[in-house]
C-alpha cells in the first residue's frame, strides 16, 4: 500500500460564441455634458467582471480615460438588445460592439474639437487623458470636459454613437455537418500533478499549470481570476462533483453543500499559468474569450495523472475512491489471471 | 499583426464592483422587498414519472396567509420551449404540469401566500394525485423500442433538420470515409467516457421579484443571464405584448450557464398578474441542486484509426447527451458538441453521431462548457490512451495531430485563429517537459513540408 504520484496533460480549444440562430449585441454611447460617456447596454455582469473590460474597451475605443466611461447595463427598457451572457461570447459580441459605437461618437468629438482648436478633424488625436489635441503640437488642445459643454451648449451637438455586432446565423447542412458554429478558438494546455493513494483510493491534486492562449487579455487580474475558479471547478469535476452520485439512477441527490462535494481550502492545489496573446481576426482588440475554457482541461489532465500513478484509467467522472479502488481491484485480477 | 499601442486594454484596473462584493453591499434578487410582496413556493413532483389524476388545495387553502394557487389551466401558452427563439421545436415542456411528470422535483403547481413561511406550508398540504409510471433513467436504455415513451412525437429523442424537410435521430457530421481508413490503420483504439451531471453551484439562488406597475407594465428584477432572451420567452408563454415586461438585472452572484432557462420569471409574472402585488420566486439550495437544471451527462464512444507514427486517420464518435425530461438548451448543445467532438486536431476522416435524448431525470441544460467540456474530457483522456497504445509520448501524439490554420475540419469550418501547437509549448516550457527539436520546430502557420492536410 502506496502513495504514487502521477502527472497528466491536455490540450483543448474552446470556441466563443453562438450563433446558429445568430448572434447579435447592440451598444450605444451617448457623453454628458460632466465628461462622463455613458455605455448603455442590456447585457448581465455575472461576477467576472464584464461591466469593468467593457469599461476599459470603450475608453480604450474613444480615446478618454476609465475614470471617464460609466456601464449603464441590464434593463431593458433603456439598454439595446443583447442575447445574454454565455458561450464566451459577452466581451467579444459586447466590445465589438462597443468599438463601433465609440467610432461613431468619436467622429462627432471631433468635429467639435475641430471647430474649437480650428484645425481638420483628421489632424487631431486623443490622448487618453482626457483631452483631444493637435498632433505634434499637444499644447493646442481641449479637456473632454470642456468639449462635451461646447458640443451640448454651443454646437448642438449630441456626443453619441451606436453600435452593433452580429455573427450572423449559420445553417447546418443535415447530411455532412457543415456549419459555423462560432467566431475564434482560444487554447489552454494544462499539466496536472496528482498524488493517488492505493489503499484509500483518494486523489490529491498537487499542481495545476497551464499555459492559455486568449487572443488578448483587457484585464490579465480577472483573466487570473478565470484561471484560478476555472482550475478548481475543473478538478472539482474530474473528481467531486456530481448530482447523481450512482448515475443514471437518481438516488441519493444532493440537497445541499453538505452532501455535494466541492473542494475546500485545504484541497487548494498549486496554480500556476502563463497566458499567451495571438490577436483573433474579429474580437476586440484581439480578443477571443476566457470564461468557460478554464474548467476543460483539467478535467483530463487529472484524469491522466492518475493513470500514469496507478496505471487504471477512469473514464466515468467523477473519479471517486471508490472507482479507483474498483479500477484497482480489476486491474489486480487481470494481472493475476495474465500470470497463470 | 502590428503592436497596438494600448492605454487601458491590458491594465489589471480594479474592478467597479469589486468593493460592494466584499463588503456585501451589492444588492442581489434576494435583498429586493416590497411592502406588499407576496411569496411564491412550488408543489413539486415527488416521483420521476407519473400521471397526475387530480390535486386538491383544500388543505393548502386552510392555511393562515394564503392567498391563491396557480396551475397549467391559468397559464396561456403553457407549453413551450426555451430556444423557439432561435427557430427550436417542436414546444415540449410545460410551464406546470399538466397530466403527467417526467421528472422528480417537476413544477406541478404554484402556490402564492402573504410569507414565505405560508407558502412553503401551504405548498407541502397540497395533495397531488399520482400514478407512477415506469421511468428510464439510461440514454442507452431510452433508445431501446421497450423503454416509456417520454415525448408526445413518440421518441426518445430530439428531432434534427425538420426544417429542411428531414427526420434526423441526431446530429451528423460526416468528412471523408472512416471505414476505409480503419481498414488501413495499423492500429485501432477505442473508449467509452461518461460525463456527470454537475451542480452549477452560483453562490446566488435562481430567482426573480415582479412588480406591478401602475401604467399596467410588470418590472421583472431577476438575475438570468440573457435578460432579453427571458423577456421574450417570458411574454410568448404569457401571450402579453413584448413591452408589457420591464426586465431589470445587474451583478448576477455566478450564472455558469445555470440562470439561462426560463423557470422563475413566467410563473412569477402570472401570479403579479393574478394578485396585482409584487412576488417574489427564488429558489432555495435544495430546488438548485434537486430541481434545476445540471450540466447534462453526456456518453461517448470513440474509435480511432492511428498509424504506427501517430497520425490518427479516422475517428469515429457516438455520442448520447442526457437532457433529462425536456430540451431547456440541449439540442443546441449537442450541436455545438458535434462540431467540437473531433478535438483541436486534423483528422481526415470523421464520422459522428450525436444524440439528445431524453430520460426521467432533472433536465441537463447549459453550462459553462456546453457541450465542448465532455467532447475535451473524451478526446484528450482518448489521445493519452492511444499514445499508451502505440508506445509514444502524450505530448509528440498531440504535437503530430494538431490542427493548423488553413486546415478545415470536420464541420468544414476552415481554422483560422489555431495556436495550440504554441499553447502547449508554453506549458512544456512552464513545468520544465523538453520537448525534441522536430516537435519545437513546429508552429500553427506551417505545416511541415508546406501543404495542409
Amino acid at each position: 500500500m502506496a502513495k504514487h504520484r502521477g502527472v497528466g496533460m491536455a490540450a483543448v480549444n474552446y470556441p466563443t460564441g453562438m450563433n446558429l440562430g445568430g448572434d447579435p449585441s447592440q451598444a450605444l454611447i451617448h457623453a454628458t455634458t460632466t465628461g462622463t460617456f455613458v455605455i448603455t447596454l442590456s447585457s448581465t455582469d455575472l461576477g467576472q467582471g464584464l461591466k469593468t473590460v467593457i469599461a476599459q474597451i470603450g475608453a480604450e475605443a474613444l480615446g478618454v480615460p476609465f475614470e471617464n466611461v460609466l456601464i449603464d447595463t441590464a434593463d431593458t427598457d433603456t439598454g439595446p438588445h443583447c442575447m445574454g451572457t454565455f458561450a464566451s461570447r459577452a466581451t467579444h459580441r459586447v466590445g465589438n460592439a462597443v468599438i463601433r459605437a465609440a467610432e461613431e461618437a468619436r467622429k462627432v468629438m471631433f468635429e467639435v474639437a475641430s471647430e474649437e482648436l480650428e484645425v481638420a478633424p483628421e489632424d487631431l488625436e486623443t490622448d487618453g487623458q482626457g483631452n483631444i489635441r493637435v498632433k505634434g503640437s499637444p499644447e493646442h488642445s481641449i479637456n473632454i470636459v470642456d468639449l462635451a459643454l461646447a458640443a451640448h451648449f454651443k454646437y448642438g451637438k449630441t456626443i453619441s454613437g451606436r453600435g452593433m455586432y452580429i455573427k450572423p446565423k449559420s445553417e447546418v447542412d443535415p447530411d455532412t455537418g457543415a456549419m459555423d458554429p462560432d467566431s475564434t478558438e482560444a487554447h489552454a494546455c494544462t499539466v496536472a500533478e496528482v498524488e493517488v493513494d492505493d489503499e484509500t483510493g483518494e486523489v490529491k491534486v498537487l499542481s495545476i499549470k497551464s499555459a492559455y492562449e486568449i487572443g488578448r487579455q483587457v484585464n490579465p487580474k480577472l483573466v487570473e481570476g478565470q484561471i484560478q475558479g476555472g482550475s478548481l471547478m475543473g478538478m472539482a469535476h474530474a473528481l467531486y462533483e456530481t448530482t447523481a452520485p450512482y448515475y443514471p439512477a437518481i438516488d441519493h441527490a444532493p440537497g445541499g453543500f453538505n452532501e455535494y462535494i466541492v473542494p475546500g481550502p485545504q484541497d487548494q492545489p498549486e496554480i500556476e499559468s502563463v497566458v499567451l496573446e495571438y490577436p483573433s481576426v474579429n474580437g476586440p482588440f484581439g480578443v477571443k474569450g476566457v470564461g468557460e475554457m478554464t474548467a476543460n482541461s483539467p478535467i483530463p489532465a487529472i484524469i491522466n495523472a492518475i493513470h500514469d500513478a496507478v496505471g487504471v484509467w477512469i473514464t466515468e467522472l467523477p473519479a471517486t475512491p471508490e472507482k479507483i479502488l474498483r479500477a484497482l481491484e480489476e486491474k489486480r485480477k487481470e494481472e493475476e489471471r495474465g500470470a497463470e | 499583426m502590428t503592436k497596438q499601442l494600448l492605454n487601458v486594454v491590458g491594465q489589471s484596473v480594479h474592478r467597479r464592483d469589486g468593493m460592494g462584493h466584499v463588503t456585501g453591499r451589492t444588492t442581489f434578487v434576494d435583498d429586493i422587498q416590497f411592502r406588499d410582496m407576496l411569496y411564491l413556493k412550488m408543489v413539486r413532483s415527488p416521483v420521476p414519472h407519473a400521471r397526475i389524476r387530480g390535486i386538491d388545495f383544500s388543505e393548502a387553502e386552510k392555511v393562515p396567509g394564503f392567498v391563491r394557487a396557480l396551475t397549467h389551466r391559468d397559464v396561456p401558452k403553457n407549453i413551450y420551449t426555451i430556444l423557439c427563439l432561435i427557430g427550436v421545436g417542436p414546444d415540449e415542456e410545460p410551464v406546470l404540469a399538466e397530466d403527467r411528470v417526467l421528472y422528480k422535483g417537476e413544477q406541478i403547481a404554484a402556490v402564492v401566500a402573504e410569507s414565505e413561511e405560508a407558502a412553503v406550508e401551504a405548498a407541502s398540504r397540497v395533495v397531488v394525485d399520482l400514478e407512477e409510471l415506469p421511468a428510464v433513467f439510461d440514454v442507452e436504455e431510452a433508445l431501446k423500442p421497450d423503454a416509456p415513451v417520454l415525448k408526445p412525437w413518440g421518441t426518445n429523442y430530439f428531432i434534427y433538420d425538420y426544417e429542411y424537410g428531414q427526420s434526423n435521430p441526431c446530429r451528423k457530421v460526416r468528412f471523408g470515409d472512416v471505414e476505409k481508413a480503419f481498414a488501413e490503420a495499423d492500429y485501432i483504439v477505442e473508449g467509452r467516457y461518461q460525463m456527470s451531471p454537475i451542480e452549477h453551484a452560483p453562490t446566488e439562488t435562481t430567482g426573480c421579484v415582479v412588480k406591478p406597475e401602475p401604467d399596467g407594465r410588470y418590472t421583472v428584477y431577476t438575475n438570468t443571464q440573457a435578460l432579453f432572451f427571458t423577456l421574450d420567452n417570458s411574454a410568448l408563454i404569457l401571450n402579453i405584448p413584448f413591452n408589457k415586461l420591464h426586465f431589470v438585472g445587474g451583478t448576477v452572484g455566478g450564472g455558469f450557464g445555470g440562470k439561462v432557462d426560463v423557470i422563475v420569471e413566467p410563473i412569477a409574472i402570472l401570479a403579479a398578474m393574478k394578485t396585482g402585488r409584487p412576488v417574489k420566486y427564488v429558489f432555495s439550495r435544495e430546488e438548485e441542486m434537486r430541481c434545476s437544471s445540471t450540466r447534462g451527462a453526456w456518453r461517448m464512444y470513440f474509435k480511432d484509426g492511428v498509424m504506427k507514427d501517430g497520425r490518427i486517420i479516422a475517428r469515429k464518435v457516438t455520442t448520447y447527451a442526457d437532457a433529462g425530461a425536456y430540451n431547456r438548451h440541449t439540442p443546441y448543445a449537442v450541436t455545438k458538441h458535434a462540431a467540437n467532438v473531433a478535438g483541436p486536431y486534423s483528422i481526415p476522416n470523421v464520422w459522428i453521431d450525436a444524440y439528445c435524448v431524453y430520460t426521467n431525470r432533472q433536465p441537463g441544460s447549459a453550462m459553462r462548457g456546453f457541450g465542448v467540456t465532455p467532447a475535451s474530457f473524451a478526446v484528450e483522456v482518448q489521445m493519452d490512451r492511444i499514445a499508451h497504445t502505440i508506445g509514444m509520448d502524450p505530448w509528440e501524439l498531440r504535437f503530430i495531430n494538431a490542427y493548423r490554420n488553413g486546415d478545415v475540419r470536420p464541420h468544414r469550418k476552415v481554422v483560422e485563429d489555431a495556436t495550440l501547437i504554441e499553447t502547449m509549448k508554453a506549458a512544456a516550457q512552464l513545468v520544465g517537459k523538453e520537448l525534441p527539436e522536430h516537435l519545437l520546430a513546429m508552429n500553427s502557420w506551417d505545416r511541415e513540408g508546406g501543404h495542409h492536410g
